[in-house]
């Protein structure tokens, strides 16, 4: 991979994590008022995909989404000033951290109910398909989407029409605080449950993020070349609570020794070491690399703390179009 | 003067065409859609003339069907949704209800939903307690969602393509007992704007208000009431979202009275909510209690000697405006309609000397 590639992927996951430790830090202060899950241990998965994506590529994701919206290159502004419910948000303050949206870069939407974004995402290829666009649609979902039937309604009717969708599910092997082998047989794995819809499916390490690339560049290529539908399944972890900016092992669901060792494949760090070995970075390249992105920061903090409030007449604006 | 008649079912078909001949991104799906039957015939022949890519079958899967068809809204497209059956349709209230009608406001309306979805409703030969539901009442409780059910062939083409170029997510009733009748309709292109109701017969003495089928009903007792010489204003909403009530209002402050006929079920229903409106902003012109007549809070009978005993019947609303009128008073007791027999017409087949034109 080109020196500049493995910058750049190496870049999203640290803006991504940035962002969210910033949202981590600020959160408690209680400004920003909405439902926010954060994807502080699985940016591999978000950074490996959308570096492939080009910019007419659609996105759509469901509850744990700003990952994949920095991914897609969402404006960071709009995005902070969603989070504080104001004006200038990307949905006016009318979605939060669970609907954000940005059409300048195909970033569709997202939503916080299970499995829903599915078809929804199939339906953008769909459209796109009978209008001759050469668009492909990623979709993001958890391993608990997988549970759904409109999970399998979807994935049925895109390998029927041979959609060009790239369904992606980052399994963090819990769904919300209950862990997976009480939701679905130890068996078979998630890639292989789909398999049997008739499409090109495989798992792999999602804290990897070349690995990550490569099985998306593969799959990118099968849906091009071949047509059709693939879907990804990438085991990753969650370090933070289910929604919310705190730790929850106190709750006792998981246990100190699980997330110790899934703290250790921090994929930043894996990353970051693969990187110095290789000498493309430093201590000081990747200082300058995180100042930048905490200016970006800043300015989209301020930008959204100094954005307006909806105005009374907003409440009733959008009901239609 | 319209010469040209068509049935309901024939103007619903040629609405659809319309909209497919004038609009490339509009296209057709549901089940059964390109079958020979096409939907009662709504949909026969619609996939020869315009090609299996812009009307299709599609897998027996509603919920996410729903969803695709709200993602290729969101790339520029106009899709139409059949369900023989609204029932069918219940299997994706988290497409339609938590999507398709909050996407535009969620998302700051950036993002259109120009979805029609179309939900037959059945009666009558036992289709029984899954086949025969008028849920109009729960589509237009949420915000978001436009609810459109008319009952006349002039209406139903004229709303459905009204329905179809609107660029919101739009609920488009057809009761089954509706296709068979006929009416004037125009050739070509034109649209009965959605939210205005129509005012069917005027009448000083009692304002009766209706919606899809149950306008037919209330149009019947008008007749009897009439021959009584009692003049009742018949109001069709033919939309319940959006919707314009000053015709009602201003009927009810002609009237002071108010009979409503929906042939959805009583509790929680949309009667419920015509006559909350009319109490609000008009209770000074009330004469007499209002009344609702309703389905009772009863699932649908397969056997027609039930069905007989659940269907409000034309004697019902007459019944009721004679309450209104203070000429007779309920008897008390839990059932409003005691003593009112069904007569001689079984109720599970449609009246056959009763088809139109109305």
């Amino acid at each position: 991979m080109p020196q500049e590639s493995r910058l750049a992927l190496y870049r999203s996951m640290l803006k991504i994590r940035r962002v969210e430790e910033r949202i981590q830090a600020l959160y408690p202060e209680g400004d920003m008022r909405c439902p926010t899950h954060f994807s502080i241990g699985q940016e591999a998965v978000a950074a490996g995909v959308c570096k492939n994506l080009r910019l007419e590529d659609h996105v759509i994701s469901a509850h744990r989404s700003h990952a994949h919206y920095i991914g897609k290159g969402g404006n960071l502004r709009a995005m902070f000033a969603e989070l504080y419910g104001k004006v200038d948000g990307c949905a006016s303050g009318k979605g939060g951290s669970m609907h954000l949206i940005d059409l300048s870069v195909n970033f569709l939407g997202c939503v916080p109910i299970v499995g829903s974004t599915i078809p929804i995402g199939v339906g953008a290829a769909f459209g796109a398909m009978l209008q001759d666009h050469a668009a492909i649609t990623v979709i993001f979902f958890g391993d608990a989407a997988t549970e759904t039937g409109v999970f399998h309604e979807s994935v049925n009717f895109a390998a029927v029409h041979r959609l060009p969708v790239l369904f992606v599910c980052e399994n963090n092997l819990y769904s919300v605080n209950t862990p997976l082998d009480v939701r679905q047989p130890g068996n078979r794995t998630i890639a292989e449950l789909a398999r049997g819809h008739g499409i090109e499916t495989s798992q792999h390490d999602g804290q990897l993020v070349e690995t990550v690339d490569a099985a998306v560049v593969d799959a990118l290529a099968h849906i091009r070349n071949e047509g059709g539908p693939a879907l990804l399944e990438f085991i990753t972890y969650r370090w933070l609570e289910h929604c919310g900016p705190l730790g929850d092992l106190h709750l006792g669901y998981r246990t100190q020794a699980e997330f110790d060792s899934w703290a250790t494949r921090c994929p930043l760090r894996l990353y970051r070491k693969v990187l110095e070995d290789n000498r493309l970075i430093d201590d000081a390249a990747h200082a300058a690399m995180d100042a930048k992105v905490a200016e970006e920061i800043d300015d989209a903090v301020a930008f959204a703390r100094a954005s307006p409030f909806p105005e009374r007449s907003e409440l009733s604006r959008h009901m239609f179009a | 003067m319209i010469n040209r008649q068509l049935k309901f079912a024939e103007a619903i078909h040629e609405a659809i065409d319309i909209c497919l001949d004038g609009d490339r991104s509009t296209y057709l799906m549901g089940l059964g859609v390109p079958d020979p039957i096409g939907v009662f015939g709504t949909t026969k022949g619609l996939q020869e003339k315009h090609g299996k890519k812009r009307v299709f079958d599609m897998p027996v899967a509603e919920n996410a069907m729903t969803g695709v068809a709200l993602g290729s809204c969101l790339v520029g497209m106009r899709p139409i949704m059949t369900h023989m059956r609204l029932e069918f349709a219940m299997t994706a209230m988290d497409q339609i209800c938590n999507q398709a009608a909050k996407w535009h406001y969620m998302f700051g309306g950036q993002s259109k939903v120009p979805l029609t979805i179309r939900m037959l409703i059945g009666r009558g030969w036992g289709q029984g307690p899954q086949h025969s539901q008028s849920l109009h009442a729960w589509f237009a409780h949420i915000p978001g969602l436009k609810v459109v059910m008319p009952s006349t062939p002039y209406d139903a083409k004229g709303l459905l393509i009204a329905s179809i170029e609107d660029d919101n997510p739009v609920v488009f009733f057809e009761h089954r007992w509706l296709h068979n009748i006929h009416g004037p309709v125009p050739e070509g292109h034109y649209t009965v704007p959605l939210g205005e109701p129509r005012i069917v017969t005027e009448g000083g003495d009692v304002t009766i208000v209706a919606a899809s089928y149950a306008t037919l009903e209330a149009i019947k007792a008008g007749r009897e009431l009439e021959r009584e010489g009692i003049k009742a204003e018949i109001i069709d909403l033919r939309t319940l979202v959006p919707r314009n009530d000053a015709a009602i209002l201003a009927s009810v402050r002609k009237t002071g009275r108010l009979v409503v006929v929906d042939q959805g079920t009583l509790t929680g229903g949309f009667a419920g909510e015509i006559v909350a409106r009319v109490t609000e902003e008009a209770f000074g012109a009330l004469k007499a209690a209002p009344i609702r007549v309703a389905l009772p809070d009863i699932p649908t009978p397969t056997t027609r000697a039930l069905s007989n005993y659940y269907y409000p019947t034309p004697r019902h609303i007459i019944a009721a405006v004679h309450r209104t009128l203070g000429l007779t008073s309920r008897d008390g007791g839990d059932d409003p309609w005691a003593g009112i027999e069904p007569g001689d017409k079984t109720l599970d087949v449609p009246d056959k000397s009763f088809t139109g034109p109305f």
